[in-house]
């Protein structure tokens, strides 16, 4: 049961919220709403009673669809990165002024529906359903409350990843006709046998999608554009959570199905990973805007997962979980600062910031370990991840995780060099006047930071989480 | 026989309607009734009720499928007089006319759904074209309609000609018009008639193809859609062309094995053809009007679809994507009928004056464009669940899901207009609550179907 409520509370609030008048409402509305999901997933992630782990219902008997959630060790930790996130986001973006407050905090939660759904889904046709339900109003937050490019680049990105569902939708036909018993569910399709020419048909029908979302270079140029130019609370859902859709595919939905095809191609896939990762290392070094700085980082650190996930090593698989939890806090945590710099300041070009430190301690201090965390610093909840992933891709090509390393240190240069522009140096007439976070971002600000450093020194409760998931699909 | 008896009968007293009275609201509501009458008739038949009997000598064959799919095409003909009634009234002086036009029309798809031989078939296709010709160039005082209406006619009457051509040929190879007549040949058995029988078949499909408007014989579609009445442009682009791929279908769904793999081919080439220029011609329009004519070339692309697997997805498949597809183009052009300005800027800044009427138009895109949750999607998803069922090459579906893909843009063109450019979209009329109501219960059904679409499907198997 427990799985239909992860779904279905966020869409009735979202559905309320677009009838609610007044703005303060709205935003407590979605707040409360967000918190009711929070704690429903803590629920989720502490219970193993296959009853409230599992939601089954006719759906579509004719086309052997049925209507099947269920909550396995990753949709746990997914869902409740996802409840996590939106809470987060909430708390902190609760100053932000919008024109139709009530509807984009209905769109917003219809997002996190979406994203439950997605996490959630073991029947494949719901799973695309929910796929594109998340993209739909994401679509309408960029477009409507986005920056000044915004409908061109916000189209940019739905054609994108519409394509890439489209191919996905072929590739779960190719796939639903070859099962036995004619059904989309995710036990037939695990029980498959192909052969390798099947296997590889699907195998990239599926994963131009997935690529698409994560994003793997050459497939990333949607991204930046789309982070810088959403407003700041969606880009932390798309940063934080929506990518990981990606990642989350090729795991539950390709690596059981089709490790032949992925043993195959994963010496490409994991060049042009590698590739990615460096590339958008190096650019994130020259970037200016915050926004696009933590978007070309962000790009390197899912590069770098979508890589281990190719390596085909337990280890490193069950660092690419524990990652994805983590990234998804961190990054947000970078979110936030960026949007309380931008709402105070008016500005995020690194070159009209400096000397904030003095003015913002509180502020400066909690950048600074989110700073470290996304440096993957040990000690840091990103450290623990990144080295089981390292672990990983070593074990498979030396050589590509020595290229692979290389983004480690980059990824302090831009990082710390982030840090140093923004918060030290000579106070600028944009610094001059300014004040520390306000109660709201600070909340965030700290449980973001309490939950990266408890993670980086006590990450075994993350681990077993994981552990079970990444077992059972390698004995598939 | 009920839908063909009643369908006629209705077309006769709207023609005396208009001679007993001129107001247009009487017209209107005589129509509503005896549509409403039509489908009770309809349906009463389809469960073996009060059904009238008549032998036909085998000329016509009832079957549930065909049925339902006259109860379908009526309800769609039902919501496009809910949502565009008024916008007929509008469409000139002769009202009673009009609707009586548009009964006949509806009398030839009933005939078109149960033909059994090249006979009634060719009977159906022109009872159905006929009144589509008068419809056309109804704004007599306008050349353009007036230029659409005889484009229509000339290119109409030159297929129909190549239509009889083929069915001649077809008879003078097997002797007979039957589909299929027990203990003798029937039309199809063309595999040993020579060269005739093939040469037949293909002038029949060349002209079918003209009819649903599928490339490389559309040309007359955007000019004839543009230059007609708005208001009979969307009954010309669902209603009849569904009528006209269900007819396509029943025509060529039994023997379709049997023409061998030239026939794939050729449908091959039809369907990839019509869906370039469908969808590459429509990306260039500047009036939403002209883009829906192109839009509705590419949607035939993917019905023809259906013809190309002809299994029983793709006959469920073409039940939902006629509803799908009529529900949301009469929709959008009952909102453009609405509009001053035709062209995409005429949408700006819709969402702010008419909230509804931008909320709506966009379910009708989205299900256009078949985005999941709306009855579009599944339209689309049988179309290419009954290809890959039938063994299509991969290539051929990824090719349409790719046209699918560019569909996108020029559909999302108006949400963008309508939600983020900054405008005042100008309105004709003040838009009566009752019109909004209708347009949110057919969202409604669109979304509905979107999730269950069962719901529609199981009627047929009940």
């Amino acid at each position: 049961m427990i799985p239909v409520l992860l779904i279905f509370i966020p869409v009735f609030a979202g559905l309320i919220s677009f009838l609610l008048k007044n703005e303060r409402t709205v935003k407590g509305w979605a707040l409360v709403s967000s918190l009711i999901v929070l704690a429903t997933s803590i629920g989720a992630i502490t219970t193993n009673n296959p009853a409230s782990t599992l939601f089954d219902a006719t759906w579509l008997p004719s086309l052997g669809a049925r209507f099947t959630v269920s909550l396995d060790g990753m949709s746990k930790m997914l869902v409740l990165l996802t409840a996590v996130a939106f809470t987060l986001v909430f708390v902190a973006t609760n100053k932000n002024e919008y024109k139709h407050t009530a509807a984009f905090y209905g769109l917003m939660l219809l997002t996190q529906a979406g994203l439950m759904g997605v996490f959630l889904a073991t029947d494949c046709l719901l799973f695309y359903f929910f796929w594109e339900f998340a993209l739909i109003p994401v679509y309408f937050l960029c477009s409507i409350w986005g920056g000044k490019k915004r409908i061109a680049v916000t189209f940019k990105f739905f054609i994108y990843t519409f394509v890439g569902s489209l191919f996905m939708l072929v590739g779960i036909l190719y796939l639903y006709f070859l099962t036995p018993d004619q059904s989309f569910s995710l036990n037939s399709f695990y029980s498959l046998k192909l052969t390798l020419t099947q296997q590889c048909n699907a195998f990239l029908l599926f994963f131009i999608a997935f690529a698409i979302k994560m994003p793997i270079f050459p497939l990333h140029t949607w991204q930046p554009d789309a982070y810088e130019q959403s407003p700041t609370a969606t880009t932390m859902i798309l940063s934080g959570v929506m990518v990981k859709m990606g990642l989350f595919g090729v795991i539950k939905w390709l690596l059981p199905i089709v490790p032949l095809a992925i043993n195959r191609y994963a010496m490409p896939v994991m060049i042009l990973s590698v590739i990615g990762v460096l590339y958008a290392s190096l650019i994130a070094i020259k970037q200016d805007d915050v926004k696009r700085l933590i978007a070309y980082s962000s790009i390197a650190h899912i590069g770098l997962m979508c890589a281990a996930i190719f390596s085909q090593k337990n280890i490193a698989l069950e660092g690419v979980l524990i990652q994805m939890f983590n990234h998804g806090i961190n990054v947000i945590g970078l979110w936030i600062v960026a949007n309380a710099i931008e709402q105070q300041l008016g500005t995020r070009k690194l070159s009209e910031l400096g000397g904030l430190a003095v003015t913002a301690p509180k502020l400066a201090i909690l950048t600074v370990i989110m700073a470290f965390a996304n440096v993957a610093l040990p000690l840091t909840n990103a450290f623990i991840g990144e080295f089981l992933m390292f672990n990983g891709i070593f074990q498979y090509n030396i050589w590509l995780a020595a290229v692979a390393g290389i983004s480690i240190i980059l990824a302090a240069v831009y990082t710390l060099n982030m840090v140093q522009k923004i918060f030290y140096g000579n106070t600028v007439t944009a610094t001059e006047k300014a004040i520390d976070i306000d109660n709201n971002v600070f909340l965030s600000l700290s449980i973001t930071a309490v939950l990266i450093l408890v993670l980086g020194v006590f990450p075994q409760p993350l681990i077993d989480l994981t552990k079970s998931a990444v077992h059972l699909l390698f004995v598939k | 026989m009920n839908a063909i008896i009643l369908s006629a009968l209705a077309g006769v007293v709207m023609m005396l309607s208009g001679i007993f009275t001129n107001k247009q609201s009487v017209i209107k509501l005589v129509s509503i009734i005896a549509l409403l009458v039509l489908i009770t008739g309809n349906v009463l038949q389809t469960y073996g009720h009060c059904s009238i009997q008549i032998d036909t000598k085998n000329l016509l064959a009832f079957s549930k499928a065909g049925l339902y799919f006259n109860t379908l095409i009526f309800i769609s003909t039902f919501v496009y007089f809910i949502l565009s009634g008024k916008a007929i009234e509008k469409a000139g002086v002769n009202v009673a006319e009009y609707f009586a036009l548009i009964f006949f029309v509806l009398c030839g798809v009933s005939i078109l759904t149960s033909f059994n031989g090249l006979l009634m078939f060719f009977l159906g296709i022109e009872i159905l074209s006929i009144p589509l010709y008068i419809l056309t160039g109804s704004d007599k005082r306008n050349l353009k309609s007036n230029e659409a209406s005889l484009k229509y006619f000339l290119m109409g009457s030159f297929s129909t000609g190549l239509m009889l051509m083929g069915i001649a040929l077809v008879f003078g190879a097997t002797g007979n018009f039957s589909l299929n007549a027990t203990g003798q040949k029937t039309a199809y058995d063309v595999l040993n008639a020579g060269i005739l029988a093939p040469v037949g078949l293909l002038f029949i499909f060349i002209s079918m193809l003209f009819k649903v408007s599928a490339a490389p014989f559309h040309f007359w579609t955007p000019d004839v859609y543009d230059g007609a009445p708005s208001v009979f442009t969307s009954f010309m682009s669902t209603i009849v062309k569904a009528a006209g791929f269900y007819a396509f279908i029943h025509l060529f769904e039994t023997k379709s094995y049997d023409l061998g793999p030239s026939w794939k081919l050729l449908l091959t080439f039809a369907i990839v053809l019509t869906l370039l220029v469908g969808n590459i011609t429509a990306i260039f329009q500047h009036s939403v009007k002209r883009m829906l004519a192109y839009s509705s070339i590419s949607q035939a692309g993917f019905m023809l679809f259906s013809l190309y697997s002809s299994n029983t997805l793709a006959k469920e498949g073409i039940f939902i994507y006629t509803v799908a597809y009529s529900f949301a183009t009469i929709g959008v052009f009952a909102i453009l009928i609405y509009l001053k300005d035709y062209t995409f800027d005429g949408y700006n800044g819709l969402a702010k004056t008419q909230p509804v009427l931008a909320f709506t138009n966009t379910v009708f895109l989205l299900s256009l464009a078949g985005i999941p949750l709306t009855a579009g999607f599944f339209g689309k998803y049988f179309m290419l669940a009954s290809a890959v069922k039938a063994g299509a090459p991969l290539m051929l579906v990824i090719v349409a899901v790719l046209f699918a893909a560019i569909s996108v843009y020029y559909y999302f063109k108006v949400i963008q207009a309508m939600y983020f450019k900054q405008g005042d979209a100008e309105l004709n009329d003040n838009v009566p609550t009752s019109f909004k109501t209708a347009l949110i219960a057919i969202a409604i059904v669109i979304i509905l179907i979107g999730i269950f679409p069962s719901t529609v499907l199981n009627w047929l198997y009940f």
